[in-house]
């Protein structure tokens, strides 16, 4: 189905990889060093790479980099709950999306299918369904129950950025960029009243939100699943 | 200064002052002109009136000297018990002031506030205990007679004939917040006198006529109105500036007193006190320190001392100036702090020669000082004792008598030889010569015999008639005249010189032994050594014992002394503790329980108090006055040494405490890497198995189920590598030792590490003669899986891994040998760390923290050592283990039959 590489200096965790993706019915090449996996990214570019940040010979972040340098391949980033600081700048430097480690099989394989769904540029769904909630990127026009929810500018602009990266993880910078301009890439408090408000007009329940995720020191997530 | 007023603002001063006081104690002063006024009564009266106003009132201390009436007043008051102290085989009953301070009450009635406390007391005085009382926040009233103010001394003495001893800083009663007149006419004081209702002490009866007479009750009496009248001036001053009222405000100017090292210095003293006070103007006491100042006799120096204490005690600001000039340090001052008026004692009216010879200070100043108003006070007292004065008239030692002979007889001698080349008159320029050089080399006296003897030899040698003493010529009494002026001009310039050479001299040396001291102790290093130089070199420089005591968690202790001290005896604590609690000086030789044999004085920077540095003079007698300043130098050196001691100790510890923080952090931050990369992989299987488990062939399901086996087998070895480290951290793994082979030892370990090695191709080459060793084969065999497990772990999988063993003398020496990148010679240390990794971080294999660390644990525990070695031909590294062989140890193969069970 897809070509996958699998990046991580455990053996173990490889083997344990490498035959759950391939029940899945994808391809894996695997590499222990971030030197391999770089070889073997422009030797084979993969659909996907799924890489450890954690590598004896260099640092994981200088490897989503090396990656970025010639390939638009999604990268899927292993890290341990410790390390906000560590997947955010995954992401900043062009990671796809990140898996807590340890992690069982079916949350990896879920973040592996949005990471492969995304489609190339240009062709991007004009619609997005979350739940009970449509966004139609083309007229602008939100929908819950398929009845229009009125939003401010702002709101419209930042449910449009999580719509388009839908079941992503966009950092905070990356949305404060988007919707409030680069000399806003710091103010996060801006984006939790926003949120706030999209929960309360869109949520079923704003208290437990499940369209719009907290990925804790990280960023936010529109999730299509979760409705 | 002249500050110029700002109409209608509150100075700042004086607010201040205000807020200063509130914070303390009030005091207030029933003032009396003599005993017997009615002064205590007066003031249990109003304590009386106090207390039923519902204040918490106290008798600190009372005396009703036996009078009824006052003693009747003190029932209803609550009394302090008095501490009895014995002096002298007698008790004497003092105010308990710890007690009292201990009571804590509102308001405390102390009586006599002139009073001198017994010898032993804390206080020399009770006014200072008062002052305690007061800095405590306790209110106190207490009582006092005119005649014991300190500037009223001389007066009353020349008033009443009665030289009063106990006298009371004119600061105290100005500084009272209250003062209370109790008046009474000197005729109704005659009357209760009369009818025996003032008490006398006996020493004092044969003074009572003429004190109590109506002239001096008179006068005494109009010297306490005044003072209360001053008062009262002062404090509407005071009022008119707290509240910004537009003067006429008094000119600020300044009355500048002049002190020389004579006794009547402190007349000087008093007398500008009293100018002062009258003019309202704030006062300066300055002593001009000459170059001849080290030649003083000590008495002469210590009057200056004593002058300038006075002059503090009663408020003048004391100052020394230095200069050769008096006249001009003294007038330069005066110009620059806008001193109006000038006080100098007028001293002994001196003999014809000396008038003219040299200007008295008093002329000279006279003389120069136009600008401003000279008075010059009576100095009455005895004469001051004469500059370098004991050392030229000294008697005449041995020496001095043979130098002056022997000068004699070489001058007579070259005469002799020169006679018949010499007209006579000239040879008397020989004997000059020997007057001249003795009068350079040994001073006044002995240049003065030594003219005589001159002039005797030559009398008798060369003057005709030759060989008799007689004297007939009018030239030759010129000669002896000549001779003796010579002697006598030359030998006061000679002993000036030297007078002069020698305080030159000293003050070279107090300031090379003030920089060998500053140089010593800033390049100690610790806060110890610092201490021990301190020590040290104030002992040294003072020539006396000396300690140094810091505060610690017990209160202040005794951290170094020269010569070695341990503890204080219970004065010298008791003075130290006072020292370091008030931050001034405290035992002997000051004012504070002067009964210690020590000295304290407080060590403080800017920031703070450090500690208490103790002298004790040699014999035990109070410190010469100038070493007692050059303490003051040496305690604000050792001070400022200490404090930079202490700031780098807290550098120091504050570096180690962040380095312990960093240790921590790694310590976690491997602990959770290396338990969390074993669950990835088990969790990951187990769940893989569980979502896939259909659609997974046979292969894939074992693969998966083994890899969750091995991964828990990996946890669990880090788990008991983890127990048994914090076991041997605490002491708790002790090996069970008993005869083992070595060879079955390392077979066991291979056994237990062969999936580890994944078909790595093991060498194992033991000595077959090895001996039996004493060994705990459980904790032994940990060791080699150990480091079995890091050679798999570092060695590249398809090399070799070698277990080889020797015996080498007394000890049989074991390596295990890895093919893999080896370890830098730097590391070879730190890889038997806990923790430790070559490469650090989080980069690398997992579980690998502990091994080596465990493994030198359990080594060391059998007495045994380990080490890094190159491996064999450079490649790779050697973990070597010593392990000792023990007495008697039989050959493992002999033994060999015996193990089985």
């Amino acid at each position: 189905m897809a070509r996958i590489l699998v990046v991580d200096d455990e053996p173990p965790i490889r083997r344990f990889l490498r035959i759950s993706l391939t029940a899945n019915g994808h391809q894996v090449a695997e590499a222990g060093t971030g030197a391999e996996a770089v070889a073997l990214v422009r030797a084979d570019p993969p659909d996907l790479v799924v890489l450890d940040l954690g590598l004896p010979d260099m640092d994981g972040q200088e490897v989503v980099s090396a990656i970025r340098e010639d390939s638009a391949v999604p990268i899927l980033v292993l890290s341990v709950r410790a390390g906000e600081a560590d997947k955010v700048e995954a992401l900043d430097r062009g990671a796809e999306d990140y898996v807590v480690k340890p992690f069982g099989i079916a949350e990896l394989m879920a973040r592996v299918r949005v990471a492969l769904r995304r489609a190339p540029p240009g062709s991007r769904p004009s619609v997005v369904a979350a739940g009970a909630v449509t966004i139609d990127l083309e007229r602008r026009v939100v929908e819950r129950d398929g009845a229009e929810v009125r939003l401010s500018r702002r709101e419209q602009d930042l449910l449009f950025a999580l719509a388009r990266g839908a079941d992503h993880v966009l950092t905070h910078r990356h949305l404060l960029r988007d919707v409030w301009g680069p000399a806003h890439a710091d103010d996060t408090a801006y984006l939790r009243v926003y949120v706030n408000q999209l929960r309360q007009k869109l949520e079923p329940d704003p208290a437990q939100p499940r369209l719009l995720v907290t990925e804790p020191g990280v960023g936010y997530r529109l999730r299509t699943d979760g409705g | 200064m002249p500050e110029p007023p700002d109409p209608g603002r509150p100075s700042p001063d004086a607010l201040l002052e205000q807020a200063v006081r509130e914070r303390r104690g009030k005091h207030k002063i029933f003032l009396g002109a003599a005993p017997g006024v009615g002064k205590t009564y007066a003031m249990l009266e109003a304590a009386h009136a106090a207390r039923r106003g519902g204040l918490d009132v106290v008798a600190a201390v009372v005396e009703t000297h036996g009078r009824a009436g006052t003693g009747a007043l003190l029932t209803g008051l609550e009394l302090v018990p008095p501490r009895q102290l014995g002096y002298r085989g007698r008790a004497f009953p003092e105010m308990d002031l710890d007690a009292v301070l201990a009571r804590r009450p509102a308001l405390a009635l102390v009586d006599e506030l002139a009073h001198s406390n017994v010898p032993g007391s804390r206080h020399l005085k009770r006014w200072q205990d008062v002052a305690e009382l007061l800095a405590a926040g306790i209110d106190v009233w207490s009582t006092l007679n005119v005649q014991h103010l300190e500037s009223l001394n001389d007066v009353v003495e020349r008033v009443a004939g009665v030289r009063v001893r106990e006298t009371l800083p004119d600061g105290v009663l100005r500084g009272a917040d209250e003062i209370e007149l109790v008046d009474l006419a000197p005729e109704d004081l005659r009357r209760r006198l009369a009818e025996g209702k003032v008490y006398l002490p006996d020493q004092a009866a044969r003074a009572a006529e003429r004190f109590f007479s109506p002239g001096t009750l008179t006068a005494l009496r109009e010297m306490a109105l005044r003072q209360a009248a001053e008062r009262v001036d002062a404090q509407m001053l005071s009022y008119m500036r707290a509240h910004g009222i537009a003067g006429p405000w008094p000119t600020r100017d300044r009355i500048l007193a002049a002190v020389g090292p004579g006794a009547g210095a402190q007349r000087v003293v008093r007398a500008a006190k009293r100018v002062a006070d009258r003019r309202g103007a704030p006062w300066t006491v300055a002593y001009v320190e000459t170059p001849r100042h080290q030649a003083l006799p000590e008495a002469a120096k210590e009057a200056v001392a004593e002058a300038l204490r006075l002059a503090g005690q009663l408020g003048a600001e004391a100052k020394v100036l230095a200069g050769a000039d008096v006249t001009g340090e003294l007038l330069a001052f005066a110009r620059a702090n806008n001193v109006s008026q000038i006080i100098l004692g007028r001293g002994r009216p001196r003999r014809w020669p000396a008038r003219w010879l040299r200007r008295s200070l008093a002329d000279d100043v006279l003389r120069r000082a136009t600008a401003h108003d000279v008075l010059l006070v009576a100095g009455e007292d005895g004469p001051a004792p004469g500059p370098a004065g004991p050392r030229m008239l000294a008697t005449l030692g041995w020496r001095d008598v043979a130098l002056a002979g022997g000068a004699v007889a070489a001058a007579s001698a070259v005469s002799w030889l020169l006679a018949p080349l010499l007209p006579l008159p000239n040879l008397s320029v020989v004997y000059l010569l020997a007057v001249l050089a003795v009068a350079s080399l040994r001073g006044l006296v002995p240049s003065l015999a030594t003219a005589a003897a001159a002039f005797l030899a030559y009398n008798f040698l060369f003057t005709e008639p030759r060989f008799t003493f007689q004297v007939n010529a009018t030239d030759d009494l010129l000669t002896i005249c000549l001779f003796l002026l010579a002697a006598g001009f030359t030998g006061q310039l000679a002993s000036r010189l030297r007078a002069q050479a020698e305080a030159t001299r000293t003050s070279q040396r107090r300031t090379a032994t003030l920089y060998e001291f500053s140089r010593k102790v800033s390049s100690a290093a610790g806060e110890d050594d610092v201490l021990w130089a301190v020590a040290h070199h104030v002992a040294a420089t003072l020539g006396a014992r000396v300690v140094v005591l810091l505060p610690g968690a017990e209160g202040l202790a005794v951290r170094a002394g020269y010569p070695p001290e341990d503890a204080l005896d219970g004065r010298a604590a008791a003075a130290a503790r006072w020292a370091w609690d008030n931050g001034q000086r405290a035992g002997r030789g000051s004012a504070t329980l002067p009964a210690s044999d020590w000295l304290f004085v407080p060590l403080r920077t800017q920031r703070g108090p450090l500690g208490v540095l103790g002298v004790q003079a040699e014999g035990g007698g109070a410190l010469p006055a100038d070493q007692a300043r050059l303490l003051d130098t040496l305690a604000d050196q050792a001070a400022l040494a200490l404090e930079r001691a202490q700031l780098m100790r807290d550098i120091e510890a504050a570096g180690v405490a962040r380095e312990k923080e960093q240790l921590r952090a790694a310590l976690l931050s491997s602990l959770s890497h290396d338990l969390r990369t074993p669950l990835v992989s088990i969790l990951g299987s187990a769940t893989s198995l569980l979502e896939l488990g259909d659609g997974l062939d046979d292969d894939a399901r074992r693969e998966l189920a083994r890899t969750i086996q091995e991964e828990a087998e990996r946890m669990n070895r880090f788990v008991q590598n983890l127990l048994d480290m914090t076991r041997l951290g605490s002491g708790g793994l002790k090996p069970k030792a008993d005869w083992a082979d070595l060879a079955d030892v390392v077979g066991r370990a291979l056994g237990r590490a062969t999936p580890l090695l994944k078909g790595r191709r093991v060498k194992v080459d033991l000595d077959p003669a090895l001996p039996l060793l004493r060994l705990d084969a459980v904790l032994m065999e940990q060791v080699f899986f150990n480091l079995l497990d890091n050679a798999a772990k570092y060695g590249p999988p398809d090399g070799a891994v070698t277990v080889w063993a020797r015996r080498r003398g007394g000890e049989v020496v074991a390596e295990v040998c890895d093919q893999g990148p080896g370890i830098p010679p730097g590391e070879r240390v730190k890889v038997f760390d806990m923790f430790y990794r070559v490469a650090g971080g989080d980069q690398q294999a997992a579980g690998t923290g502990l091994g080596l660390a465990i493994a030198k644990g359990i080594v060391e525990a059998h007495g045994g050592s380990v080490g890094v070695l190159d491996g064999m031909h450079g490649v790779g590294a050697c973990i070597v283990l010593r392990l000792p062989v023990p007495e008697g140890a039989p050959p493992a193969q002999a033994a060999a039959p015996a193990e089985g069970g």
